[in-house]
């Protein structure tokens, strides 16, 4: 393992991990209350399945409407520790069957279900967050991939799935919390998490797992295993007969992007308290697509922007008018498609890159050759217009940092 | 499950729930035939087809309250009047939409996905703002309320026949349609070959447009079928399209036999189960079984081998 | 002769789409070091034998031996691992990725999912992909997003990817098709250099080219050998006369 660390980590990007650094971590702590931070440290906890989504659908082409399967079963897993954890038989002596916690108690469960027994382990917590739902990624990804379901069919499957979660976890109310989920979390190993200096920890906590993230994502794609799913992306048939298992790669990359919406939902569940099914169907799943997709669907900083962006917006939508929340995100969704298919991202890099760099007269020669020969890509890809998809995919080429 | 009935009990259940199922199948096969020839002609799944079909159930919501206000004396007809209103209606604003948004994004199906879906929240909010948040219901006219009693125990819903005999005289004329007429030649051609389509004359975008509007228009009918099994609000259309989907592929895309009889199963098997296990759960077997059959055989239970 | 001297055996090979029998029993031998040229009209079936062999469509019956492995139950893949080589009729290459990108990506090394991830472009590397694209002509454009290659410069980068996994047998549909005529003749002079001790299958049109490359002909006609032979011998077979000029 020698890759020079220039290769995974050139100037620029190296830029943009500092400011976005700097942002949340200097920024934002020192200009907001702790609970505008909250808000900030739930967004985040999105754009980390944002994120996984840049790697499996911006780059590898497989998109998926379901990843809130995996942000929920992540969630779920730190969930039922910490409700354990809450539901001590001092803390629950009123029930009929103390130390079970109490929705299993309106249930008239008398006995912890056995799936719940080891979750009093926080190691086993800790690996089940990562592993159940990577697991189950996998089987999914085994399941369709090698038999080379893929496009539009896999994504109405994924979304199958996470109806089919959510229904399964309202529906045994008992075992699941139902449709409240599973509530009145309080302390982590003692230590109460509803209070703001833990907040506080917690979201920079957050932050620490999401820059591990982002660096995971940075060494994937620019790696020969990041061009490789360019390559599929367009090509698929091309790279199986350039002696590669497709499927494989797009399993990886689909567990990545798995194990990162984990990351998030464990997160979610231990900043905001709760953990419940509509954060698992398909409306957050699709919702969180769309976080992708305004920050730039090939760009992992987009992905970040994007998810504190939108939900921002959502925010201060639903504070003043709730009504018409639906048709911003509605309008949203369609302008993004038609107008800006590469977000954010795109729209830095024509307008407020250039600026920058005129401003700072710093421009190093290799950056203006490149663009330069993109420039060049774009036009000559339009000449070629009718040769399929990939003069949209050539520009697209252009928007990937 | 089946231990506490006796024989003829379990006949005469599976039977009722077969009749009671018939309505769910006509909504689903209506439904799956819109997203199947929008899915065939395009290769993209229209994520607002849902929308579509309760844009439909409103209508016909609509015209029962004018007749019922206006014109009580016709009101044993207003059903047949409420669909052809629910068809054209949504046949229009399909045509619209294929104008406005489909026909910028062909050859993105992913693309298209996410833009459907922009349109499905819009619509949603809008039949919010409009009829409200609170689901409406329907009140059928009196020939079709009551039920045929077959044998001692077991009774057939009146409105689940007529229901179903509309799906079959529909599933038939688009068969029809699709295969048999002029117009079906220029569609299929159009799927095939699409430079070559419009080399030897056939308006391309015109086909497109008046494809996408007759799906839509079909799911406006199913909406009206909706309105007997369901009460209608601004999101009941949204369950319905995993479904939908589901249908289609597990009958195999380009099937139309094969879409009813996986409409047939699909719906079947819910309304069966659900008499046994609670309705969640039914949901939750109907549509594992489907994507487990649909990871076994991708390409549906009717598809044909395709040369590259 | 036995099966195992040859380095390609297809034998009663058939493939039937919904009862159409696009490939019907068909058997072909290749020779080590062989270039076998196949030819025939539109619709006989050569492409869809190419499909066969590298794994792309599955055989209904029959065998396709490659060095005494049986290829009809491997996958794509792992017919490219076992030495075969495939180039498509239109060119397929990654427009998204530059030259040097689109030669590193089918070298032969860090093919599974983790040696991918730590693939390291080392020297030989380096040099490997020099080397070939000195040979396909595209030594000054290494850093060009091969998006902007003219068409004949993507068939010869398509063959240069092929080159750099040093296949055993390489198979080319149609490798000058769409070439202008100073291309075709670099093309020309490419292919008889490349194929310098490698047994190769070429689908071609192009009767003069086929004429000047070929080792032995084999004409396709409605998804069955009609002949195979010399060129000299295959053009004077009535048989062939008649489905070309007949009618």
């Amino acid at each position: 393992m020698m890759h020079s660390l220039k290769q995974i980590f050139p100037r620029n990007d190296v830029i943009a991990f500092a400011i976005l650094a700097v942002i949340l971590a200097v920024v934002f702590p020192l200009t907001m209350d702790i609970f505008r931070l909250n808000l900030v440290g739930k967004y985040l906890t999105y754009a980390f399945v944002a994120l996984g989504l840049v790697l499996c659908w911006g780059y590898g082409g497989i998109l998926s409407l379901g990843q809130g399967i995996f942000f929920g079963l992540g969630g779920y897993c730190m969930a039922m520790f910490l409700k354990l954890e809450a539901s001590s038989p001092e803390n629950t002596a009123i029930q009929s069957t103390p130390g079970i916690p109490d929705f299993m108690d309106w249930n008239q469960l008398t006995e912890l279900p056995w799936f719940w027994e080891p979750f009093h382990s926080l190691p086993f917590t800790l690996f089940a967050v990562i592993a159940v739902p990577t697991v189950f990624a996998f089987f999914i990804g085994v399941a369709m991939f090698k038999r080379r379901v893929g496009g539009v069919y896999f994504a109405i499957i994924t979304q199958a799935i996470a109806a089919i979660l959510t229904i399964l976890i309202i529906g045994q109310q008992g075992y699941t919390g139902g449709v409240n989920g599973i509530t009145d979390l309080r302390t982590f190993l003692g230590w109460d998490i509803r209070t703001d200096s833990a907040k506080y920890l917690l979201y920079f906590v957050n932050l620490v797992l999401l820059f591990v993230c982002l660096a995971i994502a940075q060494f994937v794609r620019k790696n020969k295993l990041g061009r490789i799913l360019v390559a599929m992306r367009v090509r698929e048939e091309r790279v199986r007969f350039s002696g590669y298992d497709v499927s494989n790669f797009k399993i990886f990359v689909f567990c990545i992007g798995a194990m990162f919406s984990a990351i998030g939902g464990a997160m979610f569940t231990l900043q905001v308290g709760f953990m419940s099914p509509t954060f698992v169907g398909i409306v957050p799943s699709i919702e969180m697509v769309i976080l992708c997709a305004v920050g730039g669907r090939l760009s992992i900083f987009g992905a970040i922007y994007g998810a504190l962006l939108v939900n921002f917006a959502k925010t201060s939508f639903s504070e003043t008018f709730p009504e018409l929340w639906l048709f911003a995100m509605g309008a949203l969704f369609i302008s993004v498609v038609l107008f800006f298919p590469n977000g954010l991202a795109s729209l830095y890099q024509q307008y407020v890159l250039p600026w920058v760099q005129a401003k700072f007269k710093r421009q190093p020669k290799a950056i203006a050759t490149e663009q330069k020969a993109k420039t060049e890509v774009k036009s000559a890809s339009q000449k070629t217009d009718d040769d399929d998809d990939s003069a949209s995919l050539i520009a697209g080429a252009r928007y990937e940092n | 499950m089946f231990a506490d009935y006796s024989a003829s009990e379990l006949t005469a259940i599976f039977a009722m729930q077969g009749f009671a199922g018939l309505i769910l199948f006509s909504v689903l096969v209506l439904m799956a035939l819109g997203l199947a020839i929008i899915f065939g002609q395009m290769g993209v799944i229209n994520m607002a087809h849902g929308e579509f079909m309760i844009l439909g159930a409103y209508i016909t919501y609509l015209t029962s309250n004018i007749f019922a206000e206006y014109m009580p004396s016709l009101f044993v007809g207003y059903f047949f009047v409420a669909m052809i209103l629910a068809f054209g209606v949504t046949f229009l604003l399909g045509m619209a939409v294929e104008w406005g948004l489909i026909r910028f994004l062909y050859k993105r199906p992913l693309d298209t996905l996410l833009a459907t879906w922009g349109l499905s929240l819009i619509l949603q909010q809008l039949y919010r703002t409009i009829f409200g948040a609170r689901e409406v219901g329907v009140s059928l006219p009196d020939w079709m309320m009551g039920s045929y009693a077959l044998t001692d125990i077991i009774e057939v819903p009146i409105n689940g026949i007529f229901v179903m005999v509309l799906t079959l005289v529909i599933a038939l004329s688009v068969y029809w349609l699709m295969y048999k007429s002029g117009w079906g030649r220029q569609v299929r051609a159009v799927v095939q070959n699409r430079p070559m389509a419009s080399a030897v004359g056939i308006n391309t975008e015109k086909v497109d447009r008046i494809t996408f509007g007759l799906g839509c228009g079909i799911a406006g009918i199913a909406g009206s079928a909706f309105t007997m099994i369901g009460s209608t609000g601004p999101t009941s259309g949204q369950l319905y399209i995993v479904d939908t989907f589901l249908v289609v592929v597990f009958g195999g895309a380009q099937s139309l036999l094969g879409t009813i009889a996986s409409a047939f199963s699909i719906s079947q098997a819910q309304s069966t189960m659900e008499f046994f296990l609670s309705g969640s759960m039914a949901k939750v077997l109907t549509l594992l079984f489907v994507v487990g059959i649909l990871m076994l055989r991708p390409q549906g239970l009717f598809a044909m081998k395709i040369r590259h | 002769m036995k099966t195992n001297d040859f380095v390609l055996a297809v034998e009663g090979l058939t493939v039937s789409f919904d009862g159409f029998k696009a490939v019907n029993d068909l058997s072909l031998y290749v020779d080590e070091g062989e270039i076998r040229v196949i030819i025939g009209p539109n619709g006989a079936g050569k492409t869809t034998v190419l499909d066969l062999i590298c794994g792309r469509t599955k055989s209904t019956e029959g065998s396709i031996k490659f060095r005494d492995k049986e290829l009809t139950k491997m996958s794509e893949h792992e017919i490219v691992h076992a030495g075969v080589g495939r180039k498509f009729q239109n060119p397929s290459i990654y427009e998204d990725l530059t030259v040097f990108e689109n030669l590193e990506l089918s070298y032969p090394k860090g093919r599974s999912v983790f040696g991918a991830l730590f693939f390291k472009r080392d020297q030989q590397v380096i040099d490997q992909v020099n080397e070939i694209a000195e040979s396909i002509f595209l030594k000054d454009l290494l850093e060009q997003p091969a998006g902007l290659l003219s068409h004949g410069q993507k068939q010869w980068l398509e063959i240069g990817m092929l080159l750099i996994q040093k296949p055993d047998l390489l198979m080319l549909d149609e490798p000058v098709a769409g070439m202008s005529v100073a291309e075709r003749r670099k093309t020309a002079e490419l292919l008889k250099r490349i194929t310098k001790g490698r047994s190769v299958i070429v689908i071609e049109h192009d009767m003069q080219f086929a004429e000047e490359i070929a080792d032995r002909v084999t004409v396709l006609h409605q998804g069955k050998v009609l002949s195979e032979g010399s060129m000299e011998r295959v053009q004077k077979d009535p048989k062939v006369v008649e489905v070309y000029l007949g009618h």
